[in-house]
């Protein structure tokens, strides 16, 4: 397992550059996420109509792996069902957890290096974890611990 | 202990005591680079457990045979130990906890539900590990205590001329961390205790990082309260020590009930011993103790004053070598200062620091380390951490730098 597996080049590059990031001033949902074992927060703002999310942004400072992680789930989650959310939820949760795809995982699945850390699973999976939440209205912040 | 423990500039050389040390992390020779979470052990700790559980065990205070006899006086003779390492007055000063946080805890329970009343107040700082901020947190809860903070400077020291002005009719108690976990910091013991008692309020100093570094002599600094953890000094888990001013131990309430620290028990009326057995209710961690003992002949042995200069000579060196790596900030760079070295990278998060340098072999921490509100304090989420034990070297560092010139290439 070399570093260049865990941080692959779109990992940086979505770790530095996130896509829809920023506030969504149109959001019926929104949720804070907390990693307490470092610190980091994240908030997701989604819009989302007829159980569709239509649109989606977050806001937060992470690692590169917790950032590119949400970057890239705001990008495959427009347009999904909640249930298929849900679905999709369990494959990457699977795939960081275990380093393999159980189904085409796409651009995700550049993430399966995570597993070889355990102690990052949490960093890759925040974003995921704070959008869970926030699809069934939560009220309450959610951490990963 | 015989001059092969130095090298040259000051530097131990006693990294072959350690087994744990003696492999490798993911691949790579183990870099231990985080000592102020907790030491490794050295071979004379561990021999010392093993050879107790052995030939010595039994429980302490209880059995009238030979065993639990030996046990006892190996237990005891560990009080005597501390007390000797700290510059305690006397063994009865001396109460064996689980850490650092189960002393806080005690003395906020007893001394603290004890003697507060609503609206009295507590001095802290923001440089706190949080087990010196939420056990009196928890008083406010339970009894409407007032929590003062003392800012932190740029530099990361206390800001001492807040100190003063902090104090009211209602301070019932100042509870300072000796040394920052984050930025190694050390605060000016004897000066805060002048301060506090002139007010003719008491002291308690957390001493988990401080301990293992420098010398502490409780009846110098004058303090009331002073607590750490065996762990963090080359002592196993499970054991830490608070030492307290005899009039106050023996005015103290009891803090947990049970077996050990009692005189007479009916359903009607109990009594209860005297300090420090009155604080050491149920089975003690009796071998952790024992390691703990172990754990001080072989810090006496190498000498506190040569573990601080060893110590210093590593902090200079990173100082000078970290200077010239652009966009690396150290958090805190006032003196004095232990071996402890909190440190943030333009762009690159320290989870991302520390994950690299895993790859590398070196154990770092990455994170808040338990003091959010210095995190506040610097504005940062989080840092990463390197901090020194007695088996570190110059080599250490040099690996430490290449792994974050790597980091740097890697991802930014």
């Amino acid at each position: 397992m070399s570093l260049r597996d865990l941080y692959q080049e779109m990992i940086i590059d979505h770790g530095k550059n996130p896509r829809n990031k920023g506030i969504l001033s149109s959001a019926n949902h929104s949720h804070i996420g907390h990693n307490p074992l470092c610190g980091d927060k994240i908030v997701l703002y989604v819009f989302e109509q007829n159980g569709v999310v239509r649109d989606i942004r977050f806001e937060g400072v992470g690692c590169a792996i917790s950032v590119a992680s949400a970057s890239l789930m705001t990008e495959s989650i427009k347009g999904k069902t909640f249930g298929e959310f849900e679905k999709l939820f369990d494959d990457f949760h699977h795939l960081v957890t275990q380093g393999n795809e159980k189904v085409d995982m796409g651009k995700l699945a550049i993430f399966a290096g995570v597993s070889e850390f355990p102690i990052r699973v949490k960093c890759a999976t925040l974003a995921w974890h704070t959008l869970k939440a926030a699809l069934v209205d939560d009220s309450k912040s959610i951490s990963t611990e | 202990m015989n001059a092969a423990i130095m090298k040259n500039n000051a530097q131990l050389n006693v990294y072959a005591d350690f087994p744990i040390l003696q492999q490798h992390n993911r691949g790579k020779p183990i870099i231990y680079l985080d000592s102020a979470s907790s030491t490794q052990k050295p071979q004379q700790v561990i021999e010392a457990i093993t050879h107790f559980y052995s030939h010595d065990y039994a429980n302490i205070h209880r059995g009238m045979y030979e065993l639990s006899e030996r046990s006892t006086t190996f237990y005891e003779e560990t009080r005597t130990a501390v007390k000797n390492f700290i510059h305690a007055n006397h063994t009865d000063e001396i109460v064996f906890t689980h850490g650092t946080t189960d002393a806080i805890n005690l003395i906020a329970q007893s001394y603290g539900r004890s003697t507060f009343q609503a609206g009295d107040e507590v001095i802290l700082s923001e440089m706190e590990h949080h087990s010196n901020i939420v056990p009196w947190y928890l008083l406010k809860e339970q009894m409407g205590i007032v929590i003062k903070v003392i800012p932190v400077t740029d530099a990361g020291a206390l800001d001492m001329d807040a100190y003063q002005q902090l104090f009211s009719r209602r301070t019932k108690l100042v509870a300072l961390t000796h040394a920052s976990n984050v930025t190694g910091v050390i605060n000016p013991a004897k000066e805060i205790t002048d301060i506090a008692h002139a007010h003719h309020v008491p002291v308690l100093f957390d001493g988990a990082q401080a301990i293992a570094h420098i010398l502490v002599d409780v009846q110098a600094i004058d303090c009331d309260f002073y607590v750490f953890s065996g762990h963090k000094l080359y002592g196993p888990t499970g054991v830490g020590v608070l030492y307290g001013k005899q009039s106050l131990l023996e005015a103290m309430p009891p803090y947990q009930g049970g077996g050990g620290m009692i005189e007479t028990v009916s359903f009607s009326k109990t009594t209860f011993a005297s300090s420090p057995q009155k604080f050491e209710a149920g089975t003690p961690p009796i071998a952790s103790v024992i390691g703990l003992q172990a754990a001080l002949q072989y810090v006496n042995a190498i000498g506190i004053e040569n573990i601080f200069s060893h110590d210093q000579f590593l902090l200079n060196n990173v100082e000078h070598r970290f200077a010239d790596i652009s966009g690396l900030r150290i958090i805190g760079l006032a003196k004095p200062k232990l071996g402890v070295i909190s440190f943030v990278l333009d762009d690159v998060h320290p989870h991302d620091v520390s994950t690299v340098l895993d790859h590398e072999g070196i154990a770092i921490r990455a994170g808040h380390h338990c003091a959010m509100p210095l995190m506040e304090r610097f504005r940062i989420p989080a840092t990463a951490r390197i901090s020194f034990g007695v088996y570190n070297t110059q080599q250490d560092i040099d690996a430490v730098v290449n792994a974050i010139q790597l980091a740097k290439r890697l991802l930014t």
